[in-house]
């Protein structure tokens, strides 16, 4: 939502005065400031951003409970904080219960010390276990069924990122999700029109996957 | 407009008023013979039963007209006819469970001989001197109908009998009004989404009438999918153009032009319904363009979701309908600013749109004196379950549940006593005895946990086990969740895999703390309504039922005896009959044996509790025991060498 004609205004996060675009998601606007929230789902620029990981609370003064940082916009005079007990319990258990779908198998991963996992974990404060939730892995441990790339069910965390990034790049999404609940997944062996675009030159959804779930062959 | 302009629409109602007068007059000196034939009167077997009444009728020569009507509400009842013999002195009369043989005598001795078989009789439809009415009934007499007052008395698929019920003078009224004048009549009125939230219904018009844009659009929510729901379905089935009418309303209020019906497939018969009353009031000029030539233009399409529940969710129906999967995005931007086709777009259920027009009509004070102060209205609900009046209910807001459940739905069959009710769908909350004197309002359903939901209410006695209402609902959210964001996706699923636990007997005393954490932050951090409601049967069955949940974890008991691993069934000896063997026969693992006194016994690790020999077991000896924990069922050695034994 980035336009010339936006205003700088000024707003207080975690009790310093920032002057900031108005406007601006609040999840991009502490992040280009050096404050560190956690997110997953999120892509700099989205104009609607889904807000489906529901990791990057914060609170804002006036509104009663936490709300996702990536949908709130700046507005003049907000007194913003994102490290309240009440967000970070929050935080918790959202990476806890991602943790629990995820197959926690860092040192063969291949996305090892650059996960985003990993990093939102330490910064929380937790251990990369999911107690006291069991651990719930899928069934299929791998979709081979795309001739560029292969998909692996329980690393993904469904932040959508290949979906939007790649319905931006192409027009259309050639993959998508699918099933529903606890079996929800992205779906990668979708018909697809004549005209589809060749995934060999394209390649977005899995260079852009924080979690090693899409995987070039 | 001038006035000669204002006062058309009415003119051209009134032709076709005349129009409709006519068509029925044909009928008016036949004998009448009404059949509700929406679903649930399909079900139990309405079809038959007017074949049956078709074939009598020619078989004994008479003639009569069979009149087909949509659904009373009044499920235990069906197959419900009402037959009209003007010449036989009798007022028109009501015959419940009329099944084909009844439809045959009816005709041949009502039609045919005038005599009303008194012993079949149900209630005389008005009061008179001769036959009980159905008025003195509570099921009929303490409900006021506003949204469904003609539905299951008109042809839902004939736009004359809607007519000739006073049908489409609410659209006039709003069309011989600017329409500023109709929202705050709507406002003033007090009217409150009918779909759950309970948001004012005038406060959406006059944001969607503010909004900036062009194109707007009218959505009739008609994706219901409350297990154990189905008010939206019987209307669009029984008065569809009630709907229409209001949508219609609504377009003039708010300025739009188009208008979607989104109407789950699984509903074949509201869709053909409503499908064909909107060509049928295009006919009559009631949609389409120049509507009872005035400027106004509506035209109204069916929608046919595929029946994910998430769905019904506003934004997450308009992803659906716009092509794309059904998942709920972030509000604001809401709908009525940013809908469909990013157009402003009102979104309103079925039975608020169905309330609008009787509010143009007779005013808004008049909607306001029925219920209460902050829920004006009615409020319909399919009251199911364990309860002796079963169906449709429409009642003005503001009575408690115990006079819905007990003076009007005739309270708890067989003697039972009282367990729980949940009211609001899988959204809901399961309520206990001490909240019967609840009134039943947005705001008093909301303050006790549960809410009012679109209209579901499961009533359940002595017998229902809480925590595997609790389990059913859960598994039901987590199979209809979207999967889009994790505290909905993961968190049910956790939710759904501690309460199986649970009612398999393998909890732990932790699992309670963990239920009510993880239910608060799903509550607190799901992304939309139906996440953010998702955990409110766990979190009220937590707070009222806890008892419960303690006896299954520590004492491996099912209070409601109904979960199959805390139970046994066992037979008592002092009661079951020597030589009688129904049991041994029904049991369908050879679990039953002889005794050695020529009593039966059960062998419990053959036994997979199907309870079929509890069934079969005749009334008069009723020896089949349900006990839980399992281990108090007493055991009876099999003797040795007896069938079956291993």
């Amino acid at each position: 939502m980035a336009g010339p004609d936006m205003d700088m205004v000024e707003i207080v996060i975690n009790g310093k005065n920032i002057s900031v675009k108005a406007g601006r998601p609040l999840l991009e606007t502490c992040l280009s400031n050096g404050i560190y929230i956690p997110n997953l789902c999120h892509v700099e620029g989205m104009t609607s951003p889904p807000a489906s990981c529901r990791l990057c609370f914060i609170e804002v003064e006036g509104i009663p409970a936490p709300v996702p940082s990536c949908v709130t916009t700046v507005e003049p005079g907000m007194v913003v904080s994102t490290d309240t007990a009440a967000v970070r319990k929050l935080q918790r258990t959202a990476l806890k219960l991602l943790l629990s779908v995820h197959d926690i198998d860092c040192r063969n991963c291949p996305v090892n010390r650059k996960c985003p996992l990993q990093q939102i974990a330490r910064f929380l404060k937790i251990g990369l276990k999911s107690a006291p939730f069991e651990t719930r892995l899928k069934k299929d441990l791998l979709d081979d069924r795309h001739p560029f790339f292969n998909y692996y069910p329980n690393r993904c965390v469904l932040c959508g990122r290949c979906v939007y990034l790649c319905h931006r790049k192409n027009g259309y999404p050639k993959i998508s999700f699918a099933g529903r609940g606890f079996g929800a997944f992205i779906r990668i062996d979708l018909p697809l029109p004549d005209d589809a675009v060749s995934c060999h030159e394209c390649r977005e959804c899995a260079t852009s996957c924080p979690v090693a779930a899409l995987r070039l062959k | 407009m001038n006035r000669i302009s204002e006062a058309a629409p009415a003119v051209r109602l009134a032709a076709v008023q005349e129009k409709a007068r006519e068509a029925i007059s044909q009928h008016a000196t036949l004998p009448k013979i009404e059949i509700g034939i929406a679903t649930c009167g399909i079900a139990a077997g309405a079809l038959e039963t007017r074949s049956a009444f078709e074939q009598a009728l020619s078989e004994f020569n008479i003639k009569a007209y069979i009149h087909p009507v949509g659904c009373i509400g009044h499920c235990y009842a069906e197959p419900l006819v009402k037959i009209h013999h003007p010449d036989s002195g009798f007022p028109p009369i009501f015959y419940h469970e009329v099944h084909p043989g009844k439809a045959r005598m009816l005709v041949k001795q009502f039609l045919g001989g005038g005599d009303p078989c008194f012993e079949h009789i149900y209630g005389a439809a008005q009061t008179n001197d001769l036959i009980p009415s159905v008025s003195e009934f509570a099921r009929f007499n303490r409900e006021v109908r506003v949204v469904m007052e003609n539905c299951g008395r008109i042809n839902p698929e004939d736009l004359f009998e809607y007519i000739a019920a006073g049908g489409y003078k609410g659209l006039v009224s709003a069309m011989e009004m600017p329409p500023e004048e109709v929202i705050r009549k709507i406002n003033e009125s007090g009217l409150r989404g009918r779909g759950g939230a309970g948001f004012p219904a005038g406060i959406k018009w006059r944001m969607a009438r503010d909004a900036p844009g062009t194109g707007k659009i009218v959505i009739c929510n008609a994706d219901e999918g409350d297990p154990g729901a189905y008010m939206d379905r019987t209307i669009l089935e029984s008065n569809p153009h009630q709907v229409l009418e209001g949508m219609a309303i609504c377009a003039h209020a708010i300025g739009a032009q188009k208008g979607y019906i989104y109407v789950r497939a699984e509903y074949p018969l509201a869709v053909r319904i409503i499908t064909r009353a909107i060509s049928q009031a295009k006919e009559s000029g009631l949609l389409g363009n120049t509507i009872l030539g005035s400027a106004l233009t509506f035209d109204i399409e069916v929608f046919q979701g595929s029946g994910a529940f998430v769905c019904g969710e506003e934004t997450a129906l308009i992803q659906s309908m716009e092509g794309y999967r059904g998942m709920p995005r972030c509000r604001p931007p809401y709908p009525v600013e940013k809908g469909f086709d990013d157009r402003p777009t009102v979104i309103n259920n079925v039975k608020t749109l169905a309330s609008a027009p009787a509010i143009l009509m007779k005013g808004p004070e008049w909607y306001r004196s029925v219920g209460t102060e902050g829920s004006p209205g009615t409020a319909i609900f399919s009251v199911v379950g364990d309860v002796v009046h079963s169906g449709l209910v429409e009642i003005p807001m503001g009575i408690t549940l115990r006079e819905l459940i007990f003076d009007i739905c005739g309270g708890i069959p067989k003697k039972k006593k009282f367990k729980a009710v949940q009211i609001g769908g899988p959204s809901g909350g399961c309520l206990p005895e001490r909240f019967l004197d609840t009134p039943i309002d947005f705001d008093s359903l909301k303050q006790a946990g549960a809410m009012m939901g679109s209209g579901g209410m499961v009533v359940m006695d002595e017998d229902a086990c809480i925590v595997d209402v609790a389990r059913f609902f859960i598994d039901f959210t987590q199979n209809e969740s979207c999967g889009k964001c994790t505290f909905c996706r993961i968190g049910t699923r956790h939710m759904l895999d501690i309460l199986k636990r649970i009612t398999e007997g393998k909890g732990k005393e932790e699992d309670l703390m963990l239920l009510q954490r993880l239910g608060e932050d799903i509550r607190d951090g799901s992304l939309c309504g139906l996440g953010k409601t998702a955990p409110n049967p766990v979190l009220t069955s937590l707070r009222y039922f806890k008892e419960e949940y303690d006896a299954h974890i520590l004492e491996g008991r099912c209070p409601g005896l109904w979960c199959r691993h805390l139970i046994a069934y066992y037979i008592d000896l002092d009661k079951c009959a020597r030589g009688c063997d129904v049991c041994v026969g029904c049991c369908p693992t050879d679990a039953v044996f002889t005794t050695s006194t020529r009593k039966k016994g059960i062998d419990q690790e053959r036994c997979v509790k199907c309870g079929e020999c509890m069934t079969a077991c005749p009334p008069d000896y009723n020896a089949v025991k349900k006990v839980s924990p399992a281990h108090l069922a007493p055991v009876i050695p099999r003797p040795a060498g007896s069938p079956g034994e291993h």
